[in-house]
């Protein structure tokens, strides 16, 4: 068998309202509340970044595992956001986990897909037999233009999970990938902010894609939308995870458990994985799970995972991500968020 | 002069086609048209398209259209009047096959203008307006047409529910159009609920960036006769200019170059305006509508607004105006919007425009215009 062992969220406590950023813009707050689905979203401290979001999740993901981080063979960090052009990520978290040396490491990227691409090569890694454990992290602190629309989700954010083949919490059943080259997204190097391609982000892009790869996992298992419990789209914003839901005939049940962007904004790399927590966070054994990424590119991952009796043993192990995402909030205004942001230009 | 007619239309559903080129929807269009016509035969083609080079950095689609479709050889010219350019090449096509150039003229419209962010498309559509006087200072067509419904609401008391009904009207007409980008029918309270753009103009008020193509067959009323389709008689043509900065006009409210481009075609066709029996116009903003149904002299000046929420532009009302769903519901590929505008009309004519069909009519009019009116181009259109 092959799973999860562990897994755990971080999210910074500040916070920024859609009406504070519109505010500033000369923007219409309430067209983004209505037709983005979207309130407030996590703002990372200036001492944030994308490593020690990593490393708190996964802190917090080894509370749950209960393992020896030794012990952990690889580990992979997917980010849009990663502090060093030339310098993984992955080796600052390995060393601050205690998993070095005998470690594999790699630093990923698939815009807001490299999450569950770090998820996807752990979870065959173990299953191959090559690595006891092997940790596969999304955290974002995720970029977005002033007074771009994306700047009023772009937000940050971690998950880590622990994946193993026994003791586990949620067994996998299956994958499938969705991929073709399609520019709908992308950040040119030395550019501080992406670009995206407006409308085109939408049909050809995100839903071409999640849809493929939901219609492709549920007609290689043989399965319905109903057979799930509950289901996780990659959330760019509140809107099209509920039209791509729907669409596929999916239920409020199913889907609003993971559906965490109307006020923790688009982590990126982090946003479906920790969507995926928020789920596990609540999941009774033996409930399906269906989990779809999406990053522009563009691709799609698909997972099905199923809870065993030892998803209730951990979850009290660490904060679950409601409580993080709900409570101890810090809200600031935009002056104070462009300073964290390092959006003002300092002499030096 | 030869006495012309339309023996074919090609329109393609229009929208956000963006696993299309500008070759392939223009082709797909002409094909469209020839299979219509019943002929392939094209003697000379005229290309309506605004600015390929800002939208696709291709320009001399004079070879490209015909090079892609097969028939390179032909004599080809792109026709440029902002939007009226679609309503100039149909023109152009008229003066080639009058003056006995060419038999057949077929003029494709085109313009495929979401390959690029909503910024560079707004940047290529103002370069219509005049750019030392107007753009220069920041301001774009949204900006020009509410100063124009500012004033016409100043002056005239032309209400915000006045300028709601043309959209409501027109996104009706356009749930009956298949071709149509917006097939939906819209509410007042979305309207007012839209994002304000350019006050009072809210998003609701304005026209969409498209992707589309449209084409129209031409040939001479002699011809068209040994044809199985019944062709439709192109009786008057009118085309006039005006200043391109609005600040050049004397008066804000009065769209000159509409005004004259309709007297003459009417002049031409032997008929007056009540000899009309609905028209297609460049609602390319709501208060635009209000304003062309002015210069047509439909009604009289400050009219408008009341003339459209008492119903009489609707399908069912004493002169519909726009039965496709206009430019707002329809789409406005900037190129391709006068040639359609025929399109719609030559339907409309033969009878063949299904849940949006007019009744009882015999005569038409397409009204096509550049940037605020600095030019315009009026066809009617006769069933024989």
């Amino acid at each position: 068998m092959t799973g999860i062992v562990g897994y755990g969220t971080k999210i910074p406590r500040y916070r920024i309202k859609v009406e504070e950023i519109a505010k500033v813009w000369g923007a219409d707050a309430p067209t983004y509340k209505r037709g983005l689905n979207l309130n407030e979203k996590s703002v990372p401290a200036p001492d944030e970044d994308c490593a020690t979001l990593s490393v708190n999740a996964t802190l917090n993901a080894l509370k749950r595992a209960k393992i020896d981080p030794a012990d952990i063979g690889a580990v992979y960090v997917g980010s849009e956001s990663h502090p060093y052009a030339v310098k993984p990520t992955g080796t600052i978290v390995s060393e601050a986990i205690g998993a070095c040396p005998y470690v594999h490491t790699a630093d990923l990227e698939f815009a807001c897909k490299a999450g569950t691409e770090g998820m996807f090569i752990a979870l065959n890694l173990v299953k191959s037999g090559a690595v006891p454990y092997a940790l596969a992290i999304g955290a974002d602190t995720s970029q977005g233009a002033p007074g771009d629309a994306l700047e009023y989700s772009a937000a940050a954010g971690a998950a880590a999970f622990i994946m193993g083949t026994d003791n586990l919490i949620a067994e996998l059943k299956d994958t499938h990938c969705y991929m073709t080259d399609t520019p709908d997204f992308w950040r040119r190097e030395y550019k501080h902010y992406p670009e995206h391609g407006g409308r085109f982000t939408g049909a050809p892009a995100y839903f071409k894609h999640v849809t493929g790869a939901v219609d492709a996992i549920l007609g290689k298992t043989n399965m319905k939308p109903e057979d799930f419990k509950y289901v996780i789209f990659h959330q760019p914003n509140g809107k099209f995870p509920v039209l791509v839901a729907k669409k596929l005939g999916f239920t409020e049940q199913q889907y609003l458990p993971g559906l965490l962007s109307p006020t923790l904004g688009n982590t990126y790399s982090g946003s479906s994985p920790m969507g995926f927590a928020a789920t596990l966070d609540i999941a009774k054994p033996g409930e399906l799970i269906l989990l779809i990424s999406y990053g522009s590119g563009a691709g799609s991952d698909a997972f099905i995972f199923e809870t065993t009796k030892k998803i209730d043993e951990v979850r009290d192990l660490a904060p679950m991500l409601r409580t993080q995402l709900d409570e101890h909030k810090i809200y600031i205004e935009y002056g104070t968020y462009a300073k964290f942001r390092k959006k003002i230009l300092l002499p030096n | 002069m030869r006495k012309l007619a339309i023996i074919g239309i090609g329109l393609i559903k229009w929208g956000e086609l963006w696993e299309k080129s500008m070759r392939q929807i223009a082709a797909e269009a002409v094909y469209k048209c020839l299979e219509d016509a019943g002929t392939d035969r094209i003697d000379a083609m005229t290309i309506g398209n605004m600015s390929g080079g800002l939208f696709n950095g291709q320009e001399h689609l004079s070879s490209l259209i015909p090079d892609h479709m097969g028939r390179k050889n032909i004599p080809a010219m792109r026709i440029e009047s902002a939007c009226a350019s679609g309503g100039m090449a149909v023109r152009t096509a008229c003066l080639e096959v009058a003056s006995g150039f060419s038999d057949y003229a077929i003029a494709v419209g085109v313009e495929k203008m979401t390959d690029i962010s909503g910024n560079e498309a707004t940047y290529a559509l103002a370069t219509a307006a005049d750019q030392d006087y107007e753009a220069f200072h920041g301001v774009t067509f949204p900006g020009l047409y509410a100063m124009m419904a500012k004033a016409h609401m100043d002056r005239y008391g032309t209400t915000r529910e006045q300028l709601s009904s043309v959209v409501i009207k027109n996104h009706y007409n356009g749930s009956l159009n298949p071709n149509a980008q917006f097939p939906f029918k819209i509410t007042s309270d979305q309207v007012l609920k839209s994002p304000m753009v350019s006050d009072p103009l809210r998003l609701l008020d304005c026209s969409p960036i498209t992707d589309g193509a449209a084409a129209v067959l031409i040939t001479t009323l002699e011809e068209a006769k040994k044809l199985k389709k019944q062709p439709v008689l192109i009786s008057g043509i009118g085309h006039a200019s005006d200043s391109i900065a609005l600040s050049s006009r004397k008066d804000l409210l009065k769209l000159e170059a509409v005004e004259l481009s309709t007297n003459k075609a009417l002049e031409m066709a032997g008929k007056s305006i009540k000899d009309i029996d609905f028209a297609e116009v460049h609602d390319c903003f709501s208060i635009a509508e209000i304003m062309i149904l002015e210069a047509l002299g439909v009604v009289a000046p400050g009219d408008g607004g009341k003339a459209s929420s008492d119903g009489l532009t609707g399908l069912n009302g004493g002169f519909p105006v726009n039965p496709s769903g206009g430019l707002k519901s329809k789409g406005h590929p900037v190129g391709a919007t006068g040639v359609a505008q025929i399109c719609e009309a030559v339907t409309q004519l033969r009878g063949e425009a299904g849940k949006r069909q007019l009744k009882n009519i015999r005569t038409g009019l397409t009204q096509n215009m550049g940037g605020s009116a600095g030019s315009s181009v009026v066809h009617i259109l006769e069933v024989i």
